[in-house]
């Protein structure tokens, strides 16, 4: 990896100029750390229910409010943190994993298995998916690994495409070609070769799909098909605040806030990211 | 040109079939039977419900006939509200959703197109930055935050729009017609910005304004036909978004279209209404996205032999 140093302080270098990528790395990180302690740092526990405060305004005690059962809407923010961050980063794992193996494959392999391949992902690319996520949630019911796989097997087809176009170039340099002389297996081939060379495309795409992710399974707990409660996530919070957006409407605007907030900073860290790696796309 | 369009045609139809085997045998995995939800019925009730819906035959011959009458334009029964079949309901919500749709892409088209062509023209100004601001928001903020926070603007506080319906009281098109539309304004004014700024640096469009052509002309005759590719090849997958926008923005209004039923029968789990409109859905979004790939190769005549 010493060889590829340089590209990466580089990058890192790159990216830490970039105010818009920085601040939207902040927020992230800030976001990440208070989801992951939110059973500690969450002023009341999420289930936690004031029946006799009901729905009540920002104030002292509760500094978002409450909602219509007293509970708490910052603690549900920072738990519905937890699921949704989580839907974001495992679902968009399920879509690495198939988009960079199936990528890897087609490309490597070339000829007949790649075009096979790659026809199946421009087939993918032209259906419904999002009507299939909903029918694959109503058959088998909507629970939180399901939902994982259903939105990571919709979010690999781009993934796929960008690694194959990646390991076509890489293939006929040089080093993968002595590699290959010196008789490297396949899968250390992938492992030492290939993998190294493409993860910075990889980690751009990632960034940008997480948001993309984060928005499908907001949306499907929306209409609710998604989270189930008690679960809550913030596409969950936000369906509620709808419910009882005319006389408490806080309920809708601070859950709404978050959600958009996390959304402007995946975007921008994610730019920022594919700036920083890609020298030719900063310079317009 | 011709061979092209007969090979995409062509192409479109296993996906069609494919799309609707999986789907019905994927309904058929679904847990319990249709009829579950009614109070204990007699064997004899059953084996005839069983018979009137075809369930008693064999898979494949369930298979076979459902095939045999979409083609025909068919969905079979809905097993949620006995009596209504669900071509009727399809039929019934489609030409509201339609609707819906077009004014969106409308709205989306006209303003998307305005904003982003007087960026690309006007780079690096007011003009330029204040657009793609509002663009950045459309894209971040969902359709189903939009939506209700429009609702409470201008329905609840300000009084101006009515807040829910379709085609009832006079106005209450336009909150859901906006809603649906604002994110595609957002993405088209960026396509167009971006087409537009490749297309003006290029050489053709220096020889038209040598040329002495009207700063007009050059724009509207030379660089947005090359500038705006990006933005058809666009619309077919935003016709599969809108569609999805259409759940939400259906459900948030009230309106009795084909995205409202599907979500209801998704929540009821009415099986063949999910997999009537899932075919259906399925065949309208090949459809355009057919549709935009021929436009495309139409407006290039680059790609065309590929």
């Amino acid at each position: 990896m010493s060889k590829n140093s340089s590209l990466w302080s580089d990058a890192i270098y790159r990216l830490t100029r970039n105010k818009a990528a920085m601040m939207g790395g902040g927020i992230l990180v800030a976001l990440i750390i208070s989801a992951l302690l939110a059973p500690w740092i969450a002023p009341y526990s999420y289930s936690y229910q004031d029946l006799d405060l009901g729905a009540s305004p920002p104030s002292a005690e509760h500094l978002l409010g409450t909602d219509i059962l007293g509970r708490d809407l910052l603690s549900r923010i920072l738990y519905g943190a937890r699921v949704s961050l989580l839907v974001g980063f495992v679902a968009t794992g399920v879509a690495l994993v198939i988009g960079v193996s199936w990528g890897v494959i087609a490309g490597y392999f070339g000829g007949r298995v790649d075009s096979v391949m790659m026809r199946i992902v421009d087939i993918l690319y032209g259906l419904p998916f999002i009507i299939f996520v909903i029918l694959l949630m109503v058959i088998f019911g909507s629970n939180l690994w399901l939902l994982f796989g259903a939105i990571g097997a919709v979010e690999w087809l781009t993934m796929s495409r960008i690694v194959r176009g990646q390991v076509i170039v890489l293939k006929n340099q040089e080093f993968v070609l002595a590699a290959k002389a010196m008789g490297v297996s396949n899968f250390s081939m992938f492992k030492r070769h290939l993998l190294p060379n493409i993860l910075g495309p990889i980690a751009v795409y990632a960034t940008l799909t997480i948001p993309a992710v984060m928005l499908l399974e907001s949306f499907l707990s929306f209409l609710g098909l998604g989270i189930q409660p008690p679960m809550s996530s913030w596409g969950t919070l936000i369906k509620d605040g709808v419910e009882s957006m005319e006389e408490f409407s806080w309920l809708l605007i601070y859950p709404g806030l978050t959600f958009t907030i996390t959304l402007f900073a995946l975007n921008f860290f994610g730019d920022g990211l594919r700036d920083a790696l890609d020298p030719k796309t900063t310079d317009n | 040109m011709l061979a092209i369009f007969v090979k995409r045609v062509l192409m479109a139809i296993p996906v069609l079939l494919a799309v609707a085997t999986m789907t019905f045998f994927l309904i058929k995995l679904a847990p319990g039977g249709p009829f579950d939800a009614e109070k204990a019925v007699s064997p004899q009730v059953l084996k005839n419900l069983n018979a009137v819906y075809n369930l008693d035959a064999s898979q494949w011959v369930q298979y076979t006939d459902y095939m045999t009458g979409v083609v025909q334009g068919d969905f079979g029964p809905s097993f949620k509200y006995p009596g209504r079949s669900v071509t009727e309901m399809i039929s019934s919500g489609l030409p509201i959703t339609f609707e819906l749709a077009m004014y969106a892409i409308l709205i989306a088209l006209v303003i998307g197109i305005l904003s982003g062509v007087l960026a690309a023209l006007k780079r690096n100004t007011m003009l330029d930055f204040i657009p793609m601001a509002i663009a950045m928001i459309g894209i971040c903020v969902p359709t189903f935050l939009m939506g209700p926070l429009l609702v409470l603007i201008f329905g609840i506080q300000l009084e101006l729009l009515p807040v829910a319906g379709w085609g009832q009281l006079s106005g209450d098109k336009i909150l859901p017609s906006i809603t649906l539309g604002f994110a595609y304004a957002a993405y088209i004014a960026r396509l167009s910005r971006g087409g537009m700024l490749e297309v003006l640096n290029q050489d053709f469009i220096r020889t038209a304004r040598a040329k002495g052509l009207t700063e007009r002309m050059v724009v509207i005759k030379h660089a947005m036909q090359g500038g705006l590719i990006p933005v058809v090849s666009f619309l077919g997958p935003a016709i599969a978004g809108l569609l999805a926008g259409s759940f939400v923005v259906e459900t948030i209004f009230q309106i009795p279209g084909l995205g409202r039923f599907y979500v209801e029968a998704a929540l009821n789990r009415d099986y063949t209404m999910i997999l009537g409109t899932t075919i259906f859905f399925s065949a309208m979004i090949v459809f355009f996205n057919l549709l935009s790939d021929l436009a495309s190769l139409w407006l290039n005549p680059r790609s065309r032999d590929v």
